[in-house]
């Protein structure tokens, strides 16, 4: 319990620390201006819940292999927490494209295979309420979250090369590509704290779910009582 | 090998029990044939834009067609626990999945032969010339279709409200087959028709990588 | 009925356990059914008959424990498989009798498909409907095509659960009568039955499940007539 605290104690510490570093410490984009700024969350938000997303398909193998609960556990909580941060990459995008090019939504290849990639998890997570028996919910949706993320490389992979047959406007247009040093470090920190938090998160979901099971689990062993 | 003649056999008892009835493939191609009517009057495109929109349109027709079409194909066995027979009697659980893949591929194919004609004249477009690289992209997509939603078929016959279920997680997941299939169609009704070789490639990629995760997990899906 | 070309075989439960999430279907189950035997499953609906046939039918898996068939010979590829007769036909209705016992003749590469399905047809009485849909046959015709199905590739051990549901009187004669038969041509028989009938006086043993656990065994003394009737008021 006590390690939990502190993970989310240092957690939340990394994160308002890098939202600090944002706003305060990296210099302020020549073109766009302030709403560039968005890009520090948007991006570290994305790698988050993409790493969040991979950890859910980890738990979906081990789990097909040892049929173990704790690996089911450990997919649920990544899907979810992946697919919160994927909600803040996708209220991000539109914030940063409203200013800069007066449009809510632009068709561009990240954003909206990033899109593709929420729905996805969101059928993992419907599928999850749609099945009562907990054995059989683990192994159905484990599944379903392999072919889902073999599924995620190919969507990219395709809305990318249709994106090069009708070019459309790109957030965050050319970034990565030759970011001023200090932006780099403010960057890759708050990758480093958007991590430190998700680790957090899922820690925290995977000790409810567990909570929830065995508690589920006691309930019915007096039912049969 | 006992893998291909268990397939083989179970193939022509799926061809057969279709074929019977050809319940599926009536009501999959007036289901197209309807969604297409649908659209154009949504829609009502000019001539140009009916050569620009038919083929995405068309393969969202086919999409939304197959997404319905794939659902009896793990119901049906449950009425009488076919399944069961079958897992019993097969010595490989995969055969069973790839005789339905081929059959479902077969049915799709056929639906979209039969509406190409109506396609060609209620979009005004040209399907005659590279009609050979269309049956290519047709069958690659197609392919695709129908080996994901075997797949997914298996997984939603066991859920609550799998009729809706089965679209939920089948058409995400199309989203590559959808996009470069329609993009690569287009690119055939130019005026100048160009061949997207990449394209074709990718979807025989993404055929080859849903197939292969069939046959390493397929037997999984099957377990009671 | 055409005798079982193979060795006799018995069933071995060891310690079966079968859990569904948190609950318990069967429990340390563990007993054996010995060759040529014809034992019945007696207990209550929930008791877990349907559960542990099924695990030796193999088309469910275990939790833990160990299922066997002593006696089965080692180099007969499908027969050390019992035949298994469920609540279903588990045959198709869209396909005609015949087409049926092929399909499953020829999936199990039984030798001489077309021949054998033919013989079977005709040991149910079902040939004159061979060419009839499944989805016309009536209940006891239903009953009739599922042990033919189940028998198609010449077990040594024919399971079933409960199997004179829904039959009429001449159906139930009938059942008991090729019961006999095949028993009495070596095949093991293991069958889950509610109280007395005339298909339970074929039996040589019986088992009691209550709420996954063996209560009672013929083996260990218990009277088969207070097996079948337990609960029964």
């Amino acid at each position: 319990m006590t390690k939990r605290i502190i993970l989310g104690a240092v957690a939340i510490l990394l994160v308002l620390a890098s939202a600090y570093a944002s706003f305060f410490i990296a210099p302020e984009e020549r073109t766009m201006g302030v709403i560039q700024r968005i890009f520090y969350f948007h991006v570290a938000s994305a790698w988050a819940g993409f790493t969040a997303f991979f950890l859910c398909f980890i738990g979906n193998l081990l789990y097909v292999w040892k049929r173990d609960q704790k690996f089911d556990w450990l997919a649920v909580s990544g899907a979810e927490v992946g697919l919160a941060f994927t909600t803040v990459v996708l209220i991000t995008g539109p914030i940063w494209a409203h200013p800069v090019w007066g449009i809510w939504w632009t068709w561009d290849a990240r954003l909206t295979s990033t899109f593709v990639l929420w729905l996805l998890y969101v059928s993992y997570l419907l599928l999850r309420t749609l099945v009562e028996e907990p054995d059989r919910r683990a192994l159905l949706s484990s599944l379903f979250g392999i072919f889902a993320f073999i599924d995620v490389p190919l969507v990219f992979g395709a809305i990318r090369w249709w994106r090069t047959q009708h070019p459309q406007p790109v957030i965050m247009g050319g970034q990565g590509s030759g970011l001023d040093p200090t932006m780099k470090s403010v960057f890759f920190f708050s990758a480093l704290a958007m991590h430190v938090f998700m680790v957090f998160l899922i820690a925290e979901r995977y000790a409810l779910e567990k909570m929830q099971t065995e508690t589920d689990f006691l309930a019915r062993e007096v039912e049969a009582q | 090998m006992s893998l291909f003649s268990n397939t083989a056999v179970l193939l022509s008892k799926e061809l057969r029990t279709e074929f019977r009835s050809r319940e599926l493939l009536t009501t999959t191609v007036v289901f197209i044939l309807v969604v297409l009517i649908l659209f154009s009057f949504a829609i009502s495109p000019t001539t140009e834009e009916s050569r620009e929109f038919g083929p995405g349109l068309l393969w969202l027709a086919i999409l939304f067609a197959a997404s319905l079409m794939l659902q009896p194909c793990f119901l049906r066995e449950q009425s009488n626990d076919t399944l069961s027979s079958l897992r019993l009697a097969v010595s490989d659980p995969f055969s069973i999945f790839l005789a339905k893949l081929i059959a479902n591929t077969l049915f799709l194919l056929l639906t979209e032969l039969i509406m190409l004609p109506f396609f060609a004249i209620f979009y005004n477009v040209p399907i005659l010339p590279e009609f050979h690289w269309l049956i290519l992209v047709l069958f690659l997509g197609s392919l695709g279709i129908s080996v994901a939603g075997t797949a997914l078929s298996a997984i939603s016959a066991q859920a609550r409200m799998r009729e809706l279920l089965l679209p939920l997680l089948l058409l995400p997941l199309l989203t590559p087959v959808l996009v470069v299939s329609a993009t690569v169609t287009v690119n055939l009704f130019e005026r100048e028709p160009v061949v997207k070789g990449k394209g074709i490639a990718f979807l025989a990629v993404f055929d080859v990588v849903f197939l292969t995760a069939l046959w390493l997990f397929g037997e999984y899906l099957l377990e009671e | 009925m055409a005798a079982t070309k193979l060795s006799p075989t018995g069933l071995r439960f060891e310690s079966i356990d079968k859990r569904y999430g948190g609950l318990y279907a069967l429990r340390r189950v563990t007993f054996e059914i010995s060759a040529g035997e014809c034992a019945v499953l007696a207990g209550r609906n929930g008791s877990g008959k349907t559960t542990l046939l099924r695990i030796a039918g193999q088309i469910v898996r275990p939790t833990a424990g160990k299922l066997s068939f002593p006696g089965s010979s080692a180099d007969s590829a499908g027969n050390s498989r019992p035949g298994y007769v469920g609540h279903s036909t588990m045959v198709y209705d869209e396909l005609t009798a015949e087409e049926n016992l092929l399909l499953f003749a020829r999936l199990q590469k039984v030798e001489s498909p077309a021949a054998h399905a033919e013989a079977l047809l005709r040991e149910v009485g079902l040939y004159e409907r061979r060419a009839s849909l499944v989805r016309t046959f009536s209940r006891g015709m239903r009953q009739r095509i599922a042990i033919a199905r189940a028998l198609i590739h010449r077990p040594s051990v024919l399971l079933l659960d409960e199997p004179a549901t829904g039959l009429d009187p001449l159906g139930i004669t009938w059942l008991a009568n090729s019961l006999r038969e095949l028993n009495q041509a070596g095949c093991t028989i293991v069958m889950s039955l509610h109280g007395e009938s005339e298909i339970s006086s074929l039996a040589t043993r019986a088992v009691r499940l209550d709420a996954g656990n063996v209560m009672a065994d013929t083996k260990t003394g218990a009277s088969l007539h207070d097996i079948l009737t337990f609960g029964a008021a």
